[in-house]
């Protein structure tokens, strides 16, 4: 069999490729992040999206004020305890197939103002992240990189389990659990727990 | 979760019944309020009657931080207050150490400072007016016109100091560094197109119908009200009151610049926009002098001592006249290291409390105006 | 600008038998500082704003200070070493815009840091003090008497405890995270 059927076919206006990828090629090229910014890297964001960078090359131009539009939220800031439960709240409401990119060093772990009693040690605590973007504040071209691999990501995933992009957790409401405020911390389930030291050090 | 707020309004009379107030929590995540925000609004039709700030939600605990950390550690940490300005929160902090600990400054040291502070007042006040027209409905259009010419002031501080936004360039006794070959020749080029820009700013806006008719009248706030609410910064001028720190404290080298102060009639939204475009202007002027006659020399102190820096047991407030208004640091030195207590004197918190008395009997549209005007930055409303 | 000496004989003129003393200033900057009683402090903050010579009519920064009891070096001669008062203290910078002068700084000061936390407030006076002495009983725990609105400002209302003050524990040793 012809190894590289689609040069015959192309000329003639042919086109061919499996659902699965013209599925995602359709998604990846058309993220719509949620307008969600946070602290200084917002502004980096911003600029993301003003002329000089341009992330409209990527599709991903058109911000959407509400999550029930968006399927991006990409957290730029740091997410503070008292904000915590909006986040997961709008994560919540962002419906499915939906991605999170963590941008910067307070969304990834809390970054530089880590030691505080109101900070919490990075979003994925609560919300689970499909990129990492390090950086204080990450250039705009390091967001581009970080949603370039997302889209690689998006183009690697599968229309059936277990490679499928829902990410629902098995619990009966189908949310993930929101926070809630207690005397000094956040109390409720979490993710993952924040790391502890070895017992040897 | 959040308590209520303090007392409700009275009914109006000869209400029909079933005629409710409506609660609107605006934010914290909202397209305009330009951070985590949250106002409590109560509504009567579109009309509010009360509003009520929630702030906390980008509270970073920066005051709590620094008291750990040594004086020169929390430079950093002062970049990322007012995150759109980092150079003048810089210059503020430098500014209040070099009273605690008597430090002198070079000259020419000086002169960079002035010439980065004037450049970031031009990109705040240049973002300002393409957030505040985002606001009002022109999606995105200034925005990009006003983030052009920050890209080539940002290349400007990046070349300077190695980093776009959180510049970390000023240091109490000076600067880290000194210019790089060719940066004066850059800035001076940057300043000239500015000029032309800010002219094509002004025709497209300055006389739009929609600007004018949606920000007249809006937002008015009498002049003694500023003042016995510690209203600083282009809010106050706008409402007549002749105050600019750069005039009456005048720190820095700001004696020897030729500059006017512009102010405002009414004390609307209009006249807060229109006294930050003449600002730009005379910052422009500002600019031109400092460029022409910065000299030659060192630009840190020899005798300044960076590291492990022990100021005397005592206190200094220092104050500049950054974009938003007055920034303050109050330190408190107890001669450790560490300082004792770190106080960020915020102008945006302080510009937000005239707020709900600016908004009363207008509309929620205004609101969102409104808020846009007086310029706040989470990061420094909440630290 | 009078200095800070001249302006506490003429509180001192205004108000007989409330005591004003002066705190001297061990830094370079060297600017004394008044210390208030709470029980008059409103009426002398009203003449400080009002006096047409001083017309202190801008309260630019309201601060809180914790200062915990600390065992102080003896000095010589004395047989031990001894501890210092504890308190919370508010510290106010005034300006005046009308005549250009300024900054004066004033102090009020706690009984101690457990009972005896309320001071009088000076949003009556200057409206600017409204949000930062709020931020003051949030992080630090003074208790405003007087304030139209006492109620947090940064942190969530169930927040227990006040995180400033210098022996606050937070939920969880920060150093722990590597």
């Amino acid at each position: 069999m012809n190894p590289h059927p689609q040069n015959d076919l192309s000329p003639h206006g042919i086109v061919l490729t499996t659902i699965e990828d013209l599925y995602n090629w359709g998604r990846k090229n058309s993220l719509w992040p949620l307008q969600f910014g946070l602290a200084c890297c917002a502004i980096e964001m911003i600029a993301a999206s003003m002329a000089r960078f341009d992330m409209a090359r990527f599709g991903a131009e058109v911000f959407r004020p509400s999550p029930r539009q968006a399927d991006l939220m990409i957290v730029s800031g740091t997410v503070t305890k008292k904000m915590a439960p909006q986040v997961v709240r709008l994560f919540n409401q962002m419906p499915e197939p939906k991605y999170v990119i963590a941008m910067g060093a307070c969304a990834i772990c809390g970054g530089p103002f880590r030691d505080g009693y109101n900070v919490l040690q990075g979003i994925d605590l609560y919300i689970p992240v499909d990129v990492y973007i390090p950086g204080c504040p990450p250039r705009p071209e390091a967001l581009l990189e970080g949603l370039i691999h997302l889209q690689e990501k998006i183009a690697r995933q599968r229309l059936a389990a277990p490679g499928c992009p829902t990410r629902l957790p098995e619990s009966a409401s189908g949310e993930f659990p929101v926070p809630q405020f207690g005397a000094h911390d956040l109390v409720g389930p979490r993710l993952r727990q924040p790391r502890t030291p070895d017992a040897n050090s | 979760m959040i308590a209520p707020p303090p007392e409700l309004p009275p009914r109006p009379a000869g209400d029909p019944p079933g005629h409710d107030l409506l609660e609107v929590a605006l934010g914290p995540h909202h397209p305009s309020t330009h951070g985590v925000f949250r106002m409590n609004v109560i509504l009567d039709g579109e009309t509010v009657v009360k509003l009520t700030p929630v702030f906390g939600y980008l509270h970073r605990n920066h005051e709590k931080i620094a008291e750990h950390n040594s004086y020169l550690a929390a430079i950093p940490y002062t970049d990322r207050l007012d995150y759109i300005c980092s150079m003048t929160n810089n210059w503020a902090y430098v500014l209040s150490v070099e009273k605690l600990a008597a430090l002198a400054v070079p000259e020419r040291a000086e002169y960079i400072r002035v010439i980065v502070g004037e450049l970031t007042r031009l990109l705040n006040h240049a973002c300002l007016a393409g957030f505040l027209l985002q606001d009002m409905g022109a999606l995105g259009t200034p925005l990009m016109y006003a983030f052009r010419e920050r890209e080539k002031i940002l290349d400007l501080f990046e070349s300077l100091s190695g980093s776009r936004m959180m510049c970390n360039y000023l240091r109490f006794g000076g600067c880290r560094c000194d210019l790089p070959p060719g940066w004066l020749k850059q800035a001076a080029g940057v300043v000239a197109g500015f000029g032309p820009f800010l002219d094509h700013f002004e025709a497209l806006l300055s006389e739009n119908e929609i600007l004018r008719a949606r920000s007249q009248g809006v937002g008015v706030l009498p002049p003694d009200l500023a003042v016995n609410a510690g209203v600083t910064g282009p809010g106050l001028r706008a409402s007549g009151v002749n105050y600019d720190i750069r005039k009456v404290d005048q720190y820095g080298l700001y004696k020897r610049f030729n500059f006017r102060v512009p102010l405002g009639g009414q004390g609307d939204v209009f006249d807060r926009y229109m006294v930050r475009i003449l600002e730009m202007r005379e910052s422009l002027k500002i600019l031109d002098q400092a460029l022409r006659d910065i000299p030659n020399g060192p630009v840190m102190d020899p005798k300044a001592r960076l590291r492990n820096l022990r100021p005397k047991p005592g206190e200094a407030y220092g104050r500049i006249e950054s974009p938003k208004g007055e920034l303050g640091f109050y330190l408190v030195s107890d001669g450790g290291p560490n300082p004792w207590r770190y106080r960020v004197r915020p102008p945006s918190l302080v510009n937000l409390t005239v707020l709900e008395d600016m908004c009363l009997g207008h509309s929620i549209a205004d609101v969102v105006i409104i808020l846009g005007s007086i310029d706040i930055v989470l990061g420094e409303v909440d630290r | 600008m009078p200095t800070p000496e001249q302006i506490k004989e003429r509180i001192a003129a205004a108000f007989p038998g409330a005591p004003v003393e002066l705190v001297p200033n061990g830094s370079p900057a060297g600017q004394p500082s008044l210390l208030l009683e709470p029980g008059r402090a409103r009426d002398i903050a009203r003449f400080l704003r009002d006096d047409p010579e001083l017309r202190f009519d801008y309260a630019s920064n309201v601060t809180g200070v914790d200062w915990p009891e600390r065992l102080e070096k003896p000095k010589p001669g004395e047989p031990a070493a001894r501890k210092t008062p504890a308190f919370l203290e508010a510290v106010y910078h005034l300006y005046s815009m009308a005549l250009g002068h300024g900054p004066l700084v004033i102090r009020l000061r706690t009984g101690d840091r457990a009972a005896h936390v309320t001071l009088p407030s000076l949003t009556p006076v200057w409206r600017s003090c409204e949000f930062q002495e709020r931020e003051i009983f949030d992080l630090f725990g003074i208790i405003f008497d007087g304030h139209p609105d006492l109620r947090r400002l940064l942190m969530w209302d169930n927040f227990a405890g006040h995180p400033m003050r210098k022996d606050y524990a937070p939920a969880r040793d920060p150093e722990a995270e590597p």
